[in-house]
């Protein structure tokens, strides 16, 4: 689960790092107010939206009057802002952070985060912050500091004091970086935190360590015991499709073709989506309904792949284990009489009970297309939408 | 001989009296596993399915000689039930459990790490669909009719999958040594490399088929172990072609999130690495079909 950079601030001042001062706002007079009740002649107004990127997206403006502040904020409110990672559907700011502007004397890359082949924290540091650390990678990847830490042991003062001295950070600022790391280190432990990275991390011209932006990312399958965090979901930066998928405990990620799928298992999904492809097709959806695919949850999944107004044609494969397939055949045919489906729908069954399963959706009298195996339902998946969009056009 | 599991190997289930594990627990006896208990703490003393339920792991260790366990224990107490099973001696130790959380796992395999080797539990999941001897044993939850008894070992994060590759085969009356489900999980108790490794020692496997997705670098190292370890052939196919960069497909695990994790990406190192590539999710079983008719 993604946080704003303001909440992830706010958690890591509580553990003792050094943020600018600031304040949240939702409307252009809110910024305004913000920016009065802080102290200088500079301000930033920074677009809340769950993206990196936003500087090069306008999401980010240096103010030098509280006239240009408003500007800022009236332009940003309710703007959809397109980064490279929230794709070409953007994601829209409804939240500004007005904060104290920085004289920035270094910037610093630091980053927390879990190695899946080490099975162990791994904290990345570099002396060029500012920069994408994928960029980095690429360009200077020995500028790019690496150190584990050991889980039962935890992140030890010496490999702290590391990291600072291979920052060429100065010896006067030495304890406090030290101080900022441990911090960090605490919420990730603490917190159940899958990404925390801080980009940049700046020493100011005064010689402060200031946490200037911040990422928090959070282990969905921890938010059980994680309930402050769990409440700083922010809905409207998640597609709409997905939030409601979740309210049903269905796992569904939209994408950008127009054939809908809904399948048992998230690696079945993944490889009918492949031969959607592969057949010349392109999915509208992944959708995983699980294993226990009842008549109402067959229903909620169909609505949900229905809701997207693009889908010329859908794709139901389902391999029964614990599943039946005959169960799964009455809530197809239930669903497709309730929703009076207008596009054309293919039904691949699989597995335990699969004759009854295949005679139930026979003897149904609805217009289905069967299919006996993964290839052969692909192919008339693609077949009925090009049909389809033939007809219709 | 098959690896991990046999028709002797004696089984218990952890969380044995709850709804899932009884399900299981009934399935997994009528395939004809050894199963000789469970565990549910607070329990211990009662009847469930005709069989003893203890407290403690190292209790059903000690009175019905445990020698392996799956666990259908709650996320949130999970990983604790695994590292009892490590503790108790237990020697191979599945877990189903989806939505343990990551830093948990992390603990555990701390926790793994510190028995030599030698004595250290073997681990597959959590968050995958079990292990099948076909014919012999199975500890998992899987539709044991689809498998059949042969020569091919898989391996494979996803359950259903797994499923669909096994169909293909029977469907070519092609059978299965062994299948073990890995799970989907970011940090999980064995890779791909660690199960061919077990799958390479078996005499009863002829060929491995390794069945991978988006995510993580894990196929990438099996493949590397293919190339400087493994006489067998290796078969693979990587899920996710579609998938797009920073989305979790399902999986915890199954999300591309740096350079080497996409299904294309993954599939272009395999095949450097000399592993034989399913090009299509529906050509598993032919693809291992052509192998064999090659051997």
């Amino acid at each position: 689960m993604n946080i704003h950079e303001y909440q992830a601030k706010e958690i890591l001042a509580e553990y003792g790092v050094k943020i600018a001062e600031g304040g949240l706002a939702y409307s252009t007079e809110e910024a305004v107010q913000r920016a009065r009740e802080i102290d200088g002649d500079m301000w930033v107004v920074k677009a809340q939206i769950h993206s990196g990127g936003r500087g090069k997206a306008g999401g980010i403006k240096i103010c030098k009057t509280h006239n240009e502040v408003e500007a800022a904020a009236e332009e940003l409110i309710g703007k959809k802002l397109v980064t490279h990672q929230t794709g070409p559907a953007g994601k829209v700011c409804s939240r500004l952070y007005v904060e104290a502007g920085t004289n920035i004397a270094q910037e610093i890359y630091l980053s927390l985060l879990i190695d899946r082949s080490a099975e162990r924290i791994i904290m990345v540091g570099s002396a060029q912050g500012g920069m994408e650390i994928e960029t980095l990678a690429e360009t200077n990847p020995e500028a790019i500091i690496k150190i584990y830490i050991e889980p039962a042991v935890g992140l030890q003062d010496f490999q702290a004091r590391k990291m600072a001295f291979a920052l060429n950070l100065d010896t006067s600022q030495l304890n406090h970086v030290v101080k900022t790391i441990k911090a960090c280190y605490r919420a990730f432990r603490d917190l159940d935190v899958n990404i925390l990275e801080i980009n940049p991390l700046v020493v100011t011209q005064n010689n402060e360590i200031i946490v200037l932006d911040a990422k928090m990312v959070f282990d969905e399958n921890a938010l059980f015991r994680r309930h402050k965090i769990a409440e700083l979901r922010d809905n409207t930066q998640v597609d709409p499709r997905e939030v409601a998928a979740a309210d049903v405990g269905l796992s569904y990620v939209g994408l950008d073709g127009d054939i809908g799928c809904m399948i048992n298992g998230a690696g079945l999904a993944m490889a009918t989506m492949d031969m959607i492809k592969l057949a010349g097709g392109e999915p509208a959806n992944f959708l995983d309904v699980g294993g226990g695919a009842s008549a109402e949850r067959t229903e909620k999944a169909f609505r949900l792949v229905l809701a997207d107004t693009g889908v010329k044609a859908m794709l139901v494969n389902i391999f029964a284990g614990i599943n039946r397939c005959d169960w799964i055949a009455e809530g197809v045919v239930h669903a497709v009489k309730k929703i009076e489906m207008k596009i054309p729908l293919v039904v691949r069954l699989s597995g335990t009970n699969v004759e009854e399963g295949r005679r139930i959706i026979a003897e149904s009298g609805l217009p289905i297309i069967t299919a006996d195996t993964l290839a052969d339902a692909a192919e008339k998946v693609v077949k009925a939408r090009n049909e389809f969009v033939a007809q219709v056009s | 001989m098959t690896i991990l599991i046999n028709e002797k190997t004696r089984i218990i289930v952890q969380g044995f009296t709850g709804k899932i594990g009884t399900f299981h627990a009934q399935e997994m006896i009528d395939y004809g596993s050894n199963v000789v208990g469970g565990v549910t703490p607070g329990k211990g003393g009662q009847k469930h399915l005709n069989l003893p339920v203890f407290n403690t792991v190292i209790e059903a260790v000690q009175q019905v000689g445990a020698e392996a366990s799956i666990i259908f224990v709650p996320p949130a107490f999970a990983a604790d039930s695994i590292m009892e099973a490590a503790d108790a001696g237990i020697k191979y130790c599945v877990a189903i459990t989806d939505g343990i959380p990551t830093q948990d796992m992390m603990t555990v395999k701390n926790f793994l790490r510190r028995f030599p080797k030698d004595e250290r539990m073997m681990l597959t999941g959590p968050n995958c669909s079990g292990t099948i001897s076909p014919g012999r044993s199975m500890l998992g939850i899987m539709p044991g009719h689809i498998y059949i008894r042969g020569n091919v070992g898989v391996v494979g994060r996803s359950g259903t999958l797994g499923y669909e590759a096994a169909d293909q085969m029977r469907l070519l009356g092609i059978g299965i040594s062994t299948s073990i489900g890995i799970g989907g999980d970011p940090i999980i108790g064995s890779s791909h490399r660690d199960v061919l490794e077990q799958l390479e020692q078996d005499p009863e496997t002829k060929i491995t088929v390794m069945i991978g997705e988006i995510g993580g670098p894990q196929e990438v190292e099996a493949g590397k172990f293919f190339k400087e370890h493994m006489t067998k052939p290796l078969v693979a196919y990587i899920a996710g072609l579609t998938a797009p960069e920073g989305r979790r497909m399902g999986h915890a695990g199954a999300i591309i999130s740096s350079a080497g994790e996409s299904a294309a990406e993954k599939v272009a190192l395999l095949k450097d690495l000399g592993v034989t590539i399913c090009p299509a999710p529906a050509m598993m079983g032919k693809t291992v079909a052509e192998v064999l008719a090659k051997m």
